[in-house]
């Protein structure tokens, strides 16, 4: 479904500032692939995300969804084949239009926008059910402005959108990590839901290595813009975090690394 | 009193022209959050082409959509200008701003302003708005300023109501609201920025060749200082009417109320005997205390805000606390 291949990343080359925060990194994920990232800070995570989103170019290497080369697609084409969810509460939705109004906006992903109705009655219906599976309350205030919704529920409202019209691929970005640990439980929850319902192939990276054992099928672990460790199956479901602990410290070769730099 | 009793309805179709400039003005400066002074020069632009075209035996309506067109076109300038050269929003209007100043005039065949031949009944009676229709007992009333040009502004209105509740308006208020939100739905934020700046200045240059038929000539500095006329407008709807109105399209109304509000006061100004010269530094003057009320009401309430945050830090950090002991 995702094949990255060799991807690098420079950012500020040639100055002071000079971070090489992606060094070849290869990557394939199958068709319902469930993924966990995880890593310290500056390990590349969020970077790897933002690669295959097409924020910005990547120096060298191809990604293609879907048997699709999007390497050259700029980020507003891509989204035709991606749903993503960011750390920032504030960044995946646009506060000062309507909760119905985002999820249309949503819904028209990759389709051309002309001069059709900007949302009809029958998605507020369809609408109405989807929100009624985040049990948030949501599913009676269609009408209400998303800047009302606290972080919890524009996060869950997001991932909605990101998923509602199934995605070839899921990405999160810490998607619950501004949250207090009550909704960041529920959003993982619905997360889980979702991901499960529409079979999706999903990427999501997070600080917490509880969550990151206990999600997905599959679990990767970078360092200093690689992939270090990626381990799947069996293996994945036995994992623990002693052992988590322990590949991070032989991959990083320091003894000084501890949850501190994986919690970030 | 009687003077400016007089005078009012003057005013009001002054207003209620502006009102479609300052409607303009209100696409870029709120929907789509950028401030555009592009208008300054298409403003005039609008006036320029229709003056010319008019005057040289083309029919109105042409004339006007010409305008419109041309209007657009210099959106589309300052469009490029900061969406495919990377200008930052505010230097690329000001860069076509002030290349329209030689091109108006150029439009004007070289000259600082053009007429309207209104002496000539057959000329006047072919015009949409004239300040002489203002005149009831020599006109009917379905000719009179306030008339004509409030049916316009009401299908203006209408157009805009319908456009941004269409797929491509909507996509147009995503990316004025939140670009990566925009960007992540699949929508090029390059596209709509453009098409907004073109819709905004297609308006402006509209209520530019409005206003040369309603004067009965253009004058190359027409629209100096339109952008504050017109955040002018945005503003005091916006006070006076924000709790009222909440639907887009009465949003779209306080506008042009404001503008008529806008008018009124500096005709009562004026009244009061007011050097004309003074108006523009009375303008800049109001405006600049009115856009400053949200920073000055935000800090007051920042101060409040402040101690939620620091609340939600500590569930914050709570929580990173809470993925220590599970780890």
């Amino acid at each position: 479904m995702l094949e990255i291949k060799n991807i690098w990343k420079t950012f500020n080359a040639g100055t002071v500032n000079e971070k090489t925060a992606l060094r070849g990194v290869d990557l394939t994920l199958d068709d319902g692939d469930f993924v966990t990232v995880i890593g310290g800070n500056g390990a590349g995570k969020s970077t790897l995300l933002n690669a295959v989103s097409g924020v910005w170019p990547v120096d060298r290497g191809t990604i293609s969804i879907g048997g699709v080369d999007v390497t050259k697609l700029p980020e507003h084409k891509r989204a035709k084949y991606i749903g993503r969810v960011f750390q920032d509460p504030m960044m995946g939705t646009a506060a000062t239009m309507q909760i119905e109004e985002n999820l249309a906006l949503a819904a028209r992903r990759g389709q051309r926008r002309g001069l059709r109705p900007g949302i009809t009655k029958a998605e507020r219906e369809e609408y109405r059910e989807q929100l009624k599976m985040l049990d948030l309350g949501l599913e009676d205030r269609l009408t209400s402005k998303v800047g009302l919704l606290s972080g919890g529920q524009r996060q869950a409202l997001t991932l909605l959108m990101a998923a509602l019209r199934k995605p070839q691929l899921l990405l999160l970005d810490e998607h619950t990590a501004a949250l207090d640990p009550k909704t960041a439980a529920k959003v993982l929850d619905a997360t889980e839901r979702i991901v499960q319902k529409d079979h999706l192939t999903t990427l999501m990276i997070t600080h917490n290595m509880r969550d990151a054992i206990a999600h997905g099928n599959r679990l990767i672990m970078m360092y200093d813009g690689r992939i270090v460790v990626d381990v799947s199956g069996e293996e994945k479901e036995k994992l623990t975090v002693e052992q988590l602990l322990a590949m991070f410290n032989q991959a990083s070769g320091s003894d000084e690394a501890d949850d501190k730099l994986l919690l970030g | 009193m009687a003077n400016f009793l007089n005078a009012l309805p003057g005013a009001v179709s002054q207003g209620l022209i502006w009102g479609i400039m300052a409607i303009g003005v209100y696409i870029t400066y709120k929907i789509l959050d950028i401030a555009d002074l592009t208008v300054d020069g298409s403003f005039c632009t609008g006036g320029a082409v229709f003056v010319m075209l008019f005057g040289s035996g083309v029919n109105l309506w042409v004339a006007m959509l010409v305008a419109f067109l041309a209007g657009m076109l210099a959106g589309l300038v300052t469009g490029l200008l900061h969406t495919a050269c990377g200008i930052p929003a505010i230097l690329a209007g000001i860069l076509t701003q002030l290349g329209l100043y030689s091109i108006n005039l150029a439009i004007m065949d070289m000259r600082a302003s053009q007429s309207i031949a209104v002496t000539d009944n057959g000329v006047l009676n072919r015009l949409l708005v004239s300040l002489r229709f203002l005149n009831t007992e020599k006109f009917p009333f379905y000719r009179h300023p306030i008339f004509v040009v409030g049916v316009f502004t009401a299908a203006i209105i209408a157009i805009l109501y319908w456009f941004f509740g269409r797929e491509l308006g909507a996509a147009l208020r995503a990316t004025g609201s939140n670009q990566n939100m925009a960007r992540a739905q699949g929508i090029n934020t390059n596209v709509t920025k453009v098409l907004g700046l073109m819709l905004s200045n297609g308006l402006v240059a509209l209520a530019g060749a409005l206003l040369s038929q309603y004067s009965g000539g253009n004058e190359i500095n027409v629209g100096r200082g339109a952008i504050v006329i017109g955040l002018a407008a945005v503003i005091i709807g916006e006070v006076l009417l924000d709790k009222v109105f909440r639907n887009f399209a009465l949003k779209l109304l306080s506008v042009s109320i404001g503008a008529i509000l806008y008018y009124i006061v500096i005709q009562a100004v004026l009244q009061m005997g007011l050097n004309p010269n003074y108006l523009k530094l009375l303008t800049a003057v109001v405006v600049g205390l009115f856009l400053s009320i949200p920073y000055w009401k935000g800090k007051y309430f920042r101060g409040y805000k402040k101690m939620r945050t620091v609340g939600i830090n500590m569930v914050k950090i709570d929580g990173e606390t809470g993925g220590d002991d599970r780890a």
